[in-house]
């Protein structure tokens, strides 16, 4: 089995989630894994960031060099090529970073690669046996990934919850093979998210509207819906794609993550990036057609249900109370 | 400035139940409607308007069959300017490695500044343009969301986490995959469509590109998808039935125990 390393995020001395989730990923590949955490970036954070992996991982590799210390990609690429033994695996986490670094890595590295992995079950011979999703979560494959040329694994964050499992080890310092790190892209700056009329992280009550409402005249009645209710509008991705509510109003984890009690996903096929932004267990409701939709799967209660119907008559009714 | 844009036909999930066929070996393919993939759509629009402010040409690609040439004219109808068909039977089975290095054998060919492709397809992969440009040793960004074009680079905006945004300086030529939302994209009407009717569609296969067999279909594929099931549905959501008054009095019991409603 060839070695493991998980590429540690973390940012303002704060490691990612996705740190210690990549460690439960590598132990279901082989259970008696090695497992080296590879910590990259600048300055002073680095020596926490590290000595927390230490406590868990078998091993860290700290890469510090000034043109880390903001993760660019195409930096992070360079540094892990020059630095990694041929036919490592490499996990990821499979979100902006990852999908940024993951599929050129593999290039570089001439490994594999396996995108948005949910499941691990196991090497057979040279392969990798994961579970990938398609069509936005509406099917399951098995996949097999040829490791033995190494791979670059994109873990989907948030699916292996980190257990309190731990191996520990000591922080080597390989800063001294970061080699040459010019890249042709540079980062600027991030630009922070506008804030919009709605606080929708304060809300306790959701009514979140998808891609069922279909078009821009049927966004009232959700309006509506959330008046009668006391509730707060919110929104999938293709509704702001649409302009057809501000960004702050979008739920995921490329828009806000909300905290409600209740949250009423209507028309929401309820795709992962869309869930990621959803936290504090809330009731769930879920109002759609098409009852194969992924949002039955975490839902408390499911409707099957055209939303431009079942909205106006679940108005009428709460207005009659 | 010379753009390629990379598409690809894909079954459209607006309008389709994704089911499995009875040896899950595949999706239900009969009946399902294709059109060309959302984020590609993007991509295409992005680089008209591009093409509309600093000059130059876009041209759209995909890797595919005779049907896929649909999407090629669908994108010519919006504004493109040529169409090229990558199609071959050694083409079949080929993993995102392997459709890379067909797109790159295509990029070759041209003298193109910048290359895009759509964020991710069906399949949610997400792979195909960082791979092509690590392939061309171009610089590469993902999930971008802005361009503004610049001489010989480009400053562009990337959707990071929590709707912040990674501003980014790129130097030409490089390769960016287009999130959706970036703009909007134009509607296409059925005399568009006439209009490119009749335009000739160059068909290249793996000889004309120069791709060397090996690396490319099933043989060369190490990422293989082995079946497809249905989800584990868990616990499922509790579904409500009967007529609509009953269900709405059901969830409206929900919503008062819960502190749903105010």
């Amino acid at each position: 089995m060839a070695e493991i390393f998980a590429y540690i995020k973390h940012a303002d001395g704060v490691a990612d989630d996705s740190a210690l989730e990549l460690f439960v990923a590598a132990k279901k590949i082989a259970a008696d894994a090695t497992v080296t955490a590879v910590v990259t970036g600048s300055g002073a954070d680095m020596d926490k960031i590290c000595t927390e992996m230490a406590a868990v991982y078998n091993a860290v590799w700290k890469i510090d060099n000034a043109a880390l210390a903001y993760p660019n990609a195409e930096v992070v690429r360079k540094a892990l090529v020059n630095t990694l033994p041929a036919d490592s695996i490499v996990l990821l986490p499979h979100d902006t970073f990852g999908m940024d670094l993951g599929p050129g890595l593999s290039i570089k590295m001439d490994s594999s690669f396996a995108a948005d992995i949910v499941g691990i079950e196991g090497t057979d011979g040279g392969a990798l046996k994961v579970i990938r999703q398609e069509f936005s979560g509406q099917v399951s494959t098995h996949v097999t990934c040829d490791i033995a040329a190494g791979a670059v694994l994109n873990i989907r964050p948030g699916v292996f919850q980190y257990d309190d499992s731990k191996a520990g080890g000591d922080v080597a310092d390989k800063s001294g093979d970061a080699g040459d790190l010019s890249v042709k892209r540079t980062f600027l700056e991030v630009v922070e998210a506008e804030a919009g009329d709605v606080d929708i992280t304060k809300s306790e009550v959701l009514v979140s509207v998808g891609r069922g409402i279909e078009d821009e005249d049927n966004v009232e009645i959700v309006f509506d819906l959330a008046e009668a209710m006391g509730a707060d509008v919110s929104c999938s991705r293709p509704i702001v794609d649409a302009k057809w509510m501000e960004k702050s109003r979008q739920v995921g984890t490329s828009g806000q993550t909300v905290k409600p009690k209740v949250y009423m996903a209507m028309g929401i096929s309820g795709s992962f990036q869309h869930m990621g932004g959803i936290k504090g267990n809330p009731f769930i409701v879920a109002v759609n057609k098409n009852t194969k939709a992924p949002i039955f799967q975490v839902a408390d209660v499911g409707i099957e249900a055209d939303i431009l119907e079942f909205i106006p008559e679940l108005q009428e009714a709460i207005e009659g109370l | 400035m010379e753009i390629l844009v990379c598409v690809k036909r894909v079954p459209d999930t607006s309008e389709n139940e994704i089911e499995i066929n009875s040896d899950g070996n595949d999706i239900e393919r009969d009946d399902l409607v294709y059109s060309v993939n959302e984020w590609d759509n993007y991509a295409v629009e992005e680089a008209i308007q591009i093409v509309d402010k600093v000059g130059g040409s876009v041209t759209v690609v995909t890797v595919g069959d005779d049907e896929s040439e649909e999407v090629l004219r669908r994108e010519m109808a919006m504004g493109a300017n040529n169409g090229l068909l990558l199609t071959d039977d050694a083409f079949e089975g080929s993993d995102g490695k392997g459709i890379a290095t067909i797109l790159k054998g295509a990029v070759e060919k041209g003298n193109y500044d910048l290359i895009m492709t759509g964020a991710q397809a069906d399949e949610g992969a997400a792979q195909v343009g960082g791979m092509l440009a690590a392939m061309m040793d171009y610089p590469y960004a993902s999930l971008v969301n802005l361009i503004e074009a610049g001489d010989g680079k480009l400053k562009v905006g990337r959707e990071i986490e929590g709707g912040n945004q990674e501003m980014n300086e790129i130097e030409l030529p490089c390769v960016l995959s287009i999130q959706t939302g970036i703009n909007e994209p134009r509607y296409v009407g059925i005399r568009g469509i006439r209009k490119v009717a009749s335009v000739e569609i160059p068909e290249l296969g793996a000889g004309d590109l120069g791709v060397d067999a090996a690396a490319i279909g099933e043989d060369a594929a190490k990422v293989k998808r082995v079946d497809y099931f249905m989800p584990d549905m868990g616990e499922g959501a509790e579904m409500l039935e009967g007529s609509t008054e009953e269900i709405i009095a059901k969830l409206i019991e929900y919503l008062k125990a819960k502190g749903g409603l105010k």
